[in-house]
């Protein structure tokens, strides 16, 4: 038996490439009673027109709701009868699937799987069903001040032409306009199996795993799948470009300020990675938690996020706050986007945060699903399977010149994007002087 | 599978203090829980949301540990601690890297007694208090909760929110909040638990040094606004802006120990979709999603029925799909609530209940932290054995104890119903700055 301190690796993960391109990656684990799977495709959003938005997004919804041998209420039968779960959702790059279910029925939800990417039937009552539930959403969502904030935000910080502009899920607009055969043809362009990654970790022998994905995803071929397409550069902003949305009846209001970062691939993540815990995440979120929430209270949450991903996804800090303490919140943090591109990083602050990177993998690695995200995380990025095992090595040799470096490449506290939304502001914190802010 | 827990030992300290341990040598991880027995239902008119603003204090220092210096500590060893306050408890947690569980121990021994309660440290966090709710307060469906609970809850607790009401927020002492924390932050009202990679002798011996000089406190005041009988349907309308309209059922519930609450979790599950410690499955099979979903009037269904100390509330929300009326939700909502009153539930929607319960339940016990959290958490209202037993209480209901349920708990005369019913705003406007 595996000592139950040792961290997944190479030796006990089975990597299996197949003929079509799938990348089957299974791991074993006999201490819980359940299976999960994870996974994705190459047909995130990426893949679709701006007058489509939102495509990409649907038709991931759709899959599961009726192929050509099973329809919905079969396949959610299926499912919930055995205790098991399954779930098809589109991204920016990937549509991302997972699943679990208790071990012994892991067959049963590759069938279902592999049933709902194949052969998906798209019923036309099912589509109309899930647009007007994709249509409802949307409408709450534009009611809700952080999505609106974190939108304007994506519009300001990325030309409109990329696609890291529009959210995922589209606009109510364009979600009307996609017809049964623009899913049927995105369908058939993009669902294939090159690039296609399968992880599967649980109670579950190995070999038969692979022989199961094998049986069911063997024989597929999409020999038409585009490759990757090109993204038009995201220049950096020049200036402050801020914009505020009035939202009535709301009590809050949310800021969301940052500005294009560096992908998970870049040679600068893990320094950028260690500024933005230092920044806005270590201990209660970083200087910034402690400035804005803590010494001022100007806040209930304010933290930074560092997307990475396979493209430049957002570096950003965000914060809900009285609208009375808007100015007053986005000086606090432009103040220590200042600190941070300005000053090497304590000692202190170096090691703390570096010990909480290598320190927190056996909690991130405590569930089947933890330990799947891990190596999931692994493959995309080409990272190698036994990434974890070196991850502390990785991290240690991690200077605070390079984080300064990292922090200057991609942060600036003269040029940034400024996005609120909420209620009103008071007299004398007029959207044009949140613009002015910084100049 | 591999059978790596040991059963649950259960062990009160002198000073009342009732520890609970499990070795779970699963993975190198500890969950270290304590547990206080007091939360928004222990609170009285002028004092609502005060056991929150207690639990944001208890991260603002002691001497021993000033404001943020565990916050950094913790993060420095690997592990995550937080706290939640709830209806019937406030909750502290930390889970640690094994090795290094003996700092959450120290932590939270400390802040039992010694949290400072600055008053500049209240007055922080006053605002940050009323940030959380005015959070909230952005969400449509915070106004029909708080309303519609309002409604339901006439002279018990339950009626506020745990945030509490704004003008209470705006007026509290810090000299009340310090003795809140002084007569209920005692170890004769605690709860401990540990689940995870640990011995328990040797664990139990660290707590009994860290815990048993700590003195007991008086007994703790009873609760003793009890709900009166509900004398026919209550209804609430909210109106603010919005976008999307929801219906808000909530029938009385019984509390957690009465016999009649798993039925009623079955029902839920029959109805609504399925749930259980740890989790939650599709409810794409559901009565309701078929009622009101397949049938294109909502977009979303959903149940809860919470383990409580007093009687609660057994809820459905609907979510009404773009272009419905609230009118048709309701009526669809009630044709099928009448359905499952007259004809009851069939064998085969029990058994895959039951199934699903069985499936949850195993999940849920894959996390260490969960585990220590349910093990807490069905101390406070029964005993650990509630959780224990949870699935045997499920197998002993029958058909005929679903239908009763039903017939007894889905009646009109025993719910509050609340309608959020959208006003527009306009489009909003844009401010841009070049």
């Amino acid at each position: 038996m595996r000592n139950h301190d040792a961290l997944p690796g190479a030796d006990d993960i089975t990597r299996v490439v197949l003929p079509n391109g799938i990348v089957v990656l299974v791991r074993e684990n006999y201490n819980a009673r359940s299976a999960v799977l994870a996974g994705s495709l190459n047909a995130g959003s990426l893949y679709e027109s701006p007058e489509r938005a939102g495509l990409a997004s649907f038709l991931a919804s759709a899959l599961l709701r009726g192929t050509r041998s099973r329809d919905f209420a079969t396949i959610h039968e299926m499912l919930e009868s055995n205790g098991a779960s399954l779930s098809i959702s589109g991204g920016r790059h990937t549509a991302g699937f997972g699943g679990k279910s208790l071990a012994e029925d892991l067959p049963m939800l590759l069938d279902l799987l592999a049933d709902a990417l194949r052969n998906p039937a798209l019923p036309g009552d099912q589509v109309e069903r899930l647009r007007g539930q994709i249509v409802t959403g949307i409408k709450i969502h534009e009611q809700d001040t952080r999505y609106v904030a974190g939108h304007i935000f994506r519009q300001l910080v990325y030309p409109p032409e990329h696609p890291y502009s529009r959210q995922t899920d589209g606009q109510i607009e364009t979600i009307t306009a996609i017809t049964r055969d623009d899913l049927l043809d995105f369908h058939q362009r993009h669902y294939g199996p090159r690039g296609m990654l399968l992880v599967v970790v649980g109670a579950v022998d190995t070999a038969s795993v692979i022989e199961w994905v094998e049986d069911r995803f063997g024989d597929w071929n999409n020999p038409d799948q585009p490759g990757t397409p090109d993204l038009p550069d995201v220049p950096a902003p020049h200036s402050v470009r801020a914009q505020t949305r009035i939202m009535s009846g709301k009590s809050q209001a949310d800021i969301v300020l940052g500005f294009p970062g560096p992908s998970r691939l870049a040679d600068d993540w893990q320094a950028a990675n260690l500024a933005n815990s230092i920044l806005g995440v270590f201990g209660m979120y970083g200087r910034i938690g402690a400035e804005v929430r803590e010494k001022r209270g100007l806040a209930y949450y304010s933290f930074s996020r560092l997307d990475g991903g396979l493209g430049p996804g957002s570096w950003r800090v965000v914060a809900g706050v009285n609208p009375e303490n808007v100015d007053q919140a986005v000086g606090a943090i432009v103040a220590e986007l200042e600190r941070i591109t300005g000053t090497l990083v304590t000692d202190e602050e170096l090691a703390d945060n570096k010990a909480n990177f290598i320190g927190r993998l056996p909690l991130q690695l405590e569930s089947n699903e933890g330990v799947a995200a891990s190596i999931l995380t692994m493959e995309r990025y080409g990272l190698g399977l036994d990434y974890l095992r070196e991850y502390a090595g990785i991290i240690q040799a991690v200077t605070a010149d390079e984080i300064l470096a990292a922090a200057q490449r991609y942060l600036d506290p003269k040029a940034y994007a400024l996005a609120v939304a909420g209620p009103e502001l008071p007299a004398g914190d007029a959207p044009a002087q949140v613009g002015e802010r910084g100049d | 599978m591999v059978d790596r827990a040991g059963p649950v030992t259960k062990h009160i300290l002198d000073n009342g203090l009732v520890v609970l341990l499990k070795e779970v040598h699963t993975a190198p991880v500890v969950s270290w829980w304590v547990l206080y027995r007091v939360g928004s239902r222990n609170e009285r008119t002028g004092q609502t949301g005060m056991s929150h603003w207690v639990e944001h204090m208890m991260f603002k220092g002691t001497d021993r540990f000033p404001a943020g210096a565990l916050d950094k500590a913790i993060d420095r060893e690997g592990g995550m601690w937080n706290a939640q306050t709830s209806f019937d408890y406030t909750a502290y947690y930390e889970t640690m890297p094994a090795g290094r569980i003996q700092l959450a121990l120290e932590a939270e021994a400390d802040r039992m007694m010694n949290a400072r309660f600055d008053p500049d440290e209240v007055e922080s966090e006053r605002t940050v208090i009323i940030s959380e709710r005015q959070g909230s307060e952005n969400s449509p469906t915070f106004w029909l909760y708080e309303e519609t609970r309002a409604a339901a809850f006439r002279v018990h607790p339950y009626h506020h929110q745990i945030i509490g009401d704004m003008a209470d927020l705006q007026t509290m002492t810090r000299d009340e909040l310090y003795a809140h924390y002084r007569t209920y932050y005692v170890p004769n009202n605690a709860i401990a638990v540990a689940v995870g990679d640990f011995e328990t002798n040797e664990m139990l011996a660290r707590i009994e040094a860290l815990y048993g000089g700590i003195p007991a406190g008086s007994p703790v005041p009873p609760v003793t606004r009890a709900e009166p009988p509900q004398q026919g349907e209550r209804r609430v309308r909210v109106e603010r802006e919005g976008n999307a309209s929801y219906v808000y059922a909530a029938y009385r519930a019984p509390e957690a120990t009465h016999p009649d609450w798993f039925k009623l979790t079955l029902l839920d599950s029959m109805l609504a979709g399925a749930s259980a410690p740890g989790s939650s499955l599709g409810n794409r099979t559901s009565r309701l999603y078929k009622a009101l979903v397949e049938t294109e009037l909502a977009t979303g269904v959903g149940g809860g029925l919470y383990p409580s100390v007093d009687p609660y509330l057994f809820s459905i929300v609907v979510t009404a799909r773009d272009g419905r009326t609230l009118e048709e939700v309701q009526g669809a909502l009630d044709a099928e609530i009448e359905r499952i009153v007259m004809e009851g539930v069939t064998q085969p929607e029990l058994d895959k209940a039951r199934k699903q319960a069985r499936a949850l339940f195993a999940y849920g016990t894959e996390s260490i932290s969960g585990q220590a959290f349910w093990l807490a958490f069905s101390e406070n209202f029964s005993s650990y054995r509630w959780y224990e037993n949870y699935l045997e209480h499920l197998e002993a209901v029958t058909l005929e104890d679903v239908h009763a349920a039903a017939r007894q708990y889905l009646r009109p005369s025993q719910r509050t119903v609340g309608w959020f019913v959208p006003i527009s705003d306009g489009e909003g406007e844009n401010h841009a700055q070049p």
